[in-house]
């Protein structure tokens, strides 16, 4: 599994980052990125699944590679 | 034509300030989402209230029909005096390019870093103001303990002096709670911007690690930041940082006051405080905001034309039942959670990181020393509302 971030939707909220600090990361400026390239390690699925459904910008998806 | 006396009919007549409404807005809500789920109102100057999630999303993302050049739930009365603000609050009352570059200014202050620096000391508050009634047996959890947290918070960021707070609280209580008493507007915004000019001053002469201090000492398009701005922003902070978290910090103790079991599974199970912050702030979101429409637009079959107001109501798209299952129960363990307490899109609120903070430190302190609670009695919870929602007296017995 990999995820992304759409900078262009996220607008700061954080919830991603409060839920899952190991796959997420925000700037100063409150935009989130995700950690590396996004893969998502099995341990870490739930969380990063978490942060698609806490998402109020609808802004983390999953990466269809 | 506009209405006076009690509401009849929600959907073509509200109030926000209905004292039935403040008290108990749910089944309101629920009656607007189904039947309308656009009401309009001839009070109070006019407006359009939203209720669903997807209307209130949807016009909190469309910055081009709804502009947020104003923002007040409940408008200035005509006589109101000049206010003193030339630029308004940035960002929360600007559209961009003002909005933009005002918002950057801000949010660093606002920084989850930031944020977990002044969580020790909020702490340390909590627990303060919890040595002042421990041994009384007895407490009100607004007043003696959720309204004395956020406004510390805010002076030791804004960089002035905490020993005022209980002026700064006055002040903003005038602006929100008495929108519609313009003496008490006139008298809470003029004390703000009198002290806040006065602190600019002091900073440009004498700089500190401060909000003001740094906003006073920043360039914008290759010159200094305007004295009006740095007001504007400053007075923003003071306004939309107390009255707003301490609303939350409030609602939730009054539920917990209200629902034992709730309580009691959180001292048992303190795991859950992150998902329980999240549906207390879901649950009992305390603000609504305001948007003026741009150009004649139909919105959901609705005619509105250029100046009407239009409420963003974010605490009944937080209870609507196409988004949320059990939509009207406090769920601690909820996982799912999309709500929008902090609004939605570009003005997202730039403190929700320290309201999170805030009531998660005052929550799980409050537990952590009165774990077993209820309401005393003695006297009546009242309740703060239109643009902010929050109990305001919360008389609480303990053991």
């Amino acid at each position: 599994m990999r995820i992304a971030v759409d900078a262009q939707k996220c607008q700061g909220h954080a919830r991603c980052y409060a839920l899952s600090p190991e796959l997420f990361s925000v700037d100063d400026y409150g935009q989130a990125s995700v950690n590396g390239d996004g893969t998502v390690p099995p341990e870490l699925v739930e969380k990063a699944e978490l942060a698609i459904a806490n998402c109020p910008e609808f802004a983390i998806s999953v990466v269809d590679d | 034509m506009a209405h006076d006396g009690p509401v009849i009919d929600w959907a073509t007549d509200f109030d926000v300030m209905d004292p039935g409404y403040v008290l108990d807005p749910f089944p309101i809500w629920d009656e607007l989402r189904a039947k309308c789920p656009v009401a309009r109102t001839d009070r109070r100057k006019g407006a359009w209230l939203l209720t669903t999630y997807a209307d209130v999303t949807e016009a909190a993302h469309d910055i081009e029909t709804f502009s947020s050049l104003k923002v007040g739930v409940i408008p200035p009365t005509d006589d109101a005096p000049n206010l003193g603000l030339p630029f308004g609050l940035p960002p929360i009352s600007a559209d961009p390019p003002l909005h933009t570059w005002t918002r950057r200014l801000l949010l660093p202050w606002f920084s989850n870093t930031r944020v977990a620096s002044l969580e020790p000391m909020t702490r340390q508050l909590c627990e303060r103001l919890i040595d002042g009634f421990a041994g009384n047996g007895h407490a009100d959890a607004a007043a003696d303990y959720a309204q004395q947290i956020p406004v510390r918070v805010i002076a030791k960021t804004l960089g002035v002096p905490d020993t005022l707070s209980d002026t700064f609280t006055g002040w903003v209580r005038d602006v929100l709670e008495f929108a519609d008493d313009p003496v008490k507007v006139a008298r809470g915004r003029q004390g703000i911007v009198n002290y806040l000019l006065e602190e600019i001053d002091r900073r440009k002469a004498d700089p500190r690690d401060d909000l003001i201090s740094s906003l006073v000492q920043t360039e914008h398009d290759d010159a200094p930041v305007e004295d009006g701005v740095v007001l504007g922003i400053a007075s923003l902070v003071l306004i939309a940082g107390i009255d707003t978290t301490w609303s939350a910090i409030g609602s939730t103790l009054w539920h917990l006051a209200t629902h034992p079991e709730h309580a009691q599974r959180l001292v048992s199970e303190p795991q859950l405080l992150p998902t329980a912050v999240e549906e207390f702030l879901r649950a009992y979101s305390p603000v609504t905001m305001a948007r003026v429409v741009t150009s004649d637009t139909e919105f959901k079959g609705c005619p509105m034309h250029t100046g009407d107001k239009v409420l963003m109501n974010f605490p009944a798209a937080n209870r609507d039942p196409e988004v949320f299952d059990r939509a009207d129960e406090v769920v601690l363990d909820r996982a799912h959670n999309r709500h929008v307490a902090f609004g939605s899109g570009i003005h997202r609120c730039a403190g929700s990181n320290l309201a999170r903070m805030e009531l998660s430190v005052a929550l799980e302190t409050w537990l952590r020393r009165i774990p077993v609670f209820g309401l005393s009695g003695d006297h009546a919870v009242t309740w703060a509302g239109g643009q902010v929602r929050g109990p305001r007296s919360i008389p609480v017995v303990f053991r």
